[in-house]
């Protein structure tokens, strides 16, 4: 067992004046090494974090294999939201543990990645949806963070643009915030790397191997070798952090994960001097835009009719959409331009709640996914969760609640589903 | 985008063009990288050592030049909510 250091206060705080190096290309030059305790698939946000919690607790055997770039993924393609307004109180709990990692970033990883906690905003167009929003406050507020309602003038206060033509109300937390995504990851993948975590990006994962374990009694032991196009490695202990891809990955092992990719649209505006505080979302269409700290807006809306799929493309009829809400909502916005639109895929999971923990018939693969367009700002406190649990803490209830069999034992209908998400 | 910018992110191991735009911003500016793309892409050819004909372009994103939201909101291919008013 690898020692465990305390968590809480990490003694190499982060090397601003850039000395820490990433090798020379994260593609890597060299072969892959042979073993690893720990193999993380998927250089996204999830597999990111859990490596860096994994290093600052002294497990420096870990192995991060990206088929594409960092950020390839959802985790380069999102809004950037990080809010508390949820309507279980589990995401509460977790998402103010978040938020509080978030804050203290830059400081603990040495990276700008621009946080601005200015608020999530959401607006309510009908009485049922006012109903909606202080169910959640009430549950919120329990957990102690400070929503509250607001009528639709106070709300005003907050957006001064905002055409107020069939608001009814809405609901407010000011510590909500957002961020810039990719500096999260070099962040992550940085800090991780200076402590002994190898990162390997063009690397694609094309076998897993359960090792044949000589007694039954040792069931699961044995781990996996990890077969890439640069050669394979034995992992103790696999993660799957793949997420839109997680179902393929798992099905290497003959794991059926019930996720499955959902596309949605996002774009980016020109940049504008700083106007709008909150992130404003309005529940009657998903419309959410913030103002980035580049001065953009960035945004999107919800189209019904979702299809799985891995395509990426654009549609104008999102971005014509948008537009109609958007321009409906703060009509002072029609003049500006976009300047760009992509989309980035939600790995849909049947319950709208992530997938955690081992697989049932191999207790060495660990799923970390299944995150619904929220992985983004779950990262953080998930992946220090994992990272404890898999260094020999105690696991977090998530770790039970979350877990795979909960969508074949029936056990998972006990569940509170989370239904506030938007996008 | 500054050459120190780029030899900065190629110092760090951003070395794919996707990764060099995601690490310096470059592209996501007025131009989109009609302006800056083939410079940026010549300059990691002479820092990284990869010929250039290995060097792809990122993927480009519509619109294909800055549109104003008033004109996109005019498109009758919009999808109408239940709450949506028929003018405008």
């Amino acid at each position: 067992m690898q020692p465990v250091m305390d968590d809480e206060e990490d003694e190499s705080r982060a090397d601003v004046s850039g000395e820490i190096r990433l090798p020379a290309t994260l593609a890597g030059t060299g072969p892959l090494p042979d073993k690893a305790e720990i193999v993380i698939v998927g250089g996204g946000v999830v597999g990111l974090a859990i490596a860096y919690y994994l290093a600052r607790r002294g497990m420096q055997d870990v192995v991060v294999i990206e088929r594409g770039y960092l950020a390839e993924g959802a985790s380069g393609r999102n809004g950037g939201g990080v809010r508390q307004q949820w309507s279980t109180e589990i995401n509460i709990r977790l998402m103010q543990e978040s938020v509080e990692l978030c804050r203290r970033f830059a400081v603990d990883l040495g990276v700008n990645v621009w946080f601005r906690q200015g608020g999530y905003l959401f607006l309510a167009r009908s009485t049922a949806e006012v109903a909606r929003l202080e169910r959640n406050i009430a549950l919120q507020n329990r957990c102690g963070v400070a929503t509250r309602m607001l009528d639709p003038e106070q709300a005003q206060d907050i957006v001064p643009e905002l055409d107020l033509t069939g608001i009814v109300g809405a609901s407010y937390n000011p510590t909500d915030g957002i961020l810039f995504p990719w500096p999260f990851l070099w962040g992550y993948a940085r800090q991780a790397a200076a402590r002994g975590v190898k990162i390997f990006t063009q690397t694609a994962v094309t076998g897993l191997e359960p090792a044949i374990v000589a007694s039954a009694a040792a069931g699961g032991t044995g781990g996996f070798t990890v077969h890439t196009p640069r050669g394979s490695i034995k992992a103790r202990r696999v993660v799957n952090a793949t997420g839109a891809w997680s179902p393929q990955l798992a099905k290497l092992v003959g794991v059926d994960v019930p996720t499955y990719p959902i596309r949605h649209e996002i774009c980016s505006s020109e940049p504008l001097k700083p106007f709008l505080r909150p992130m404003v979302s309005e529940l009657a269409s998903g419309l959410y835009c913030s103002q980035s700290m580049r001065g953009e807006i960035v945004g999107g809306v919800t189209l019904p009719g979702h299809e799985s799929t891995y395509a990426m493309g654009s549609t104008l009829k999102f971005l014509s959409t948008y537009a109609r809400r958007l321009v409906r909502l703060m009509p002072i916005l029609g003049d500006i331009k976009i300047l760009r639109q992509w989309a980035g895929p939600y790995d849909q999971s049947p319950d709208g709640n992530p997938v955690l923990g081992p697989a049932p018939t191999h207790p060495d693969f660990f799923l970390a996914c299944g995150f619904v367009g929220h992985g983004f700002m779950m990262a953080p406190i998930v992946g220090k969760l994992y990272a404890e649990w898999l260094t020999g803490g105690a696991p977090h209830e998530i770790f039970s609640r979350y877990r795979l069999a909960r969508f074949t034992d029936g056990s998972g209908a006990a569940q509170p589903k989370e239904d506030f998400n938007i996008g | 985008m500054t050459l120190s910018d780029l030899e900065h992110s190629v110092s760090r191991g951003y070395q794919d063009i996707e990764e060099v735009k995601r690490y310096t911003g470059f592209g996501t500016g007025p131009c989109q990288g009609k302006e800056c793309l083939a410079l940026v892409a010549s300059e990691l050819a002479r820092l990284t050592g990869q010929p250039p004909s290995t060097i792809k372009p990122f993927t480009s994103r519509p619109p294909l030049a800055p549109t104003p939201l008033r004109l996109l909101a005019r498109d009758p291919g919009a999808h109408r909510f239940d709450d949506d008013r028929e003018d405008g």
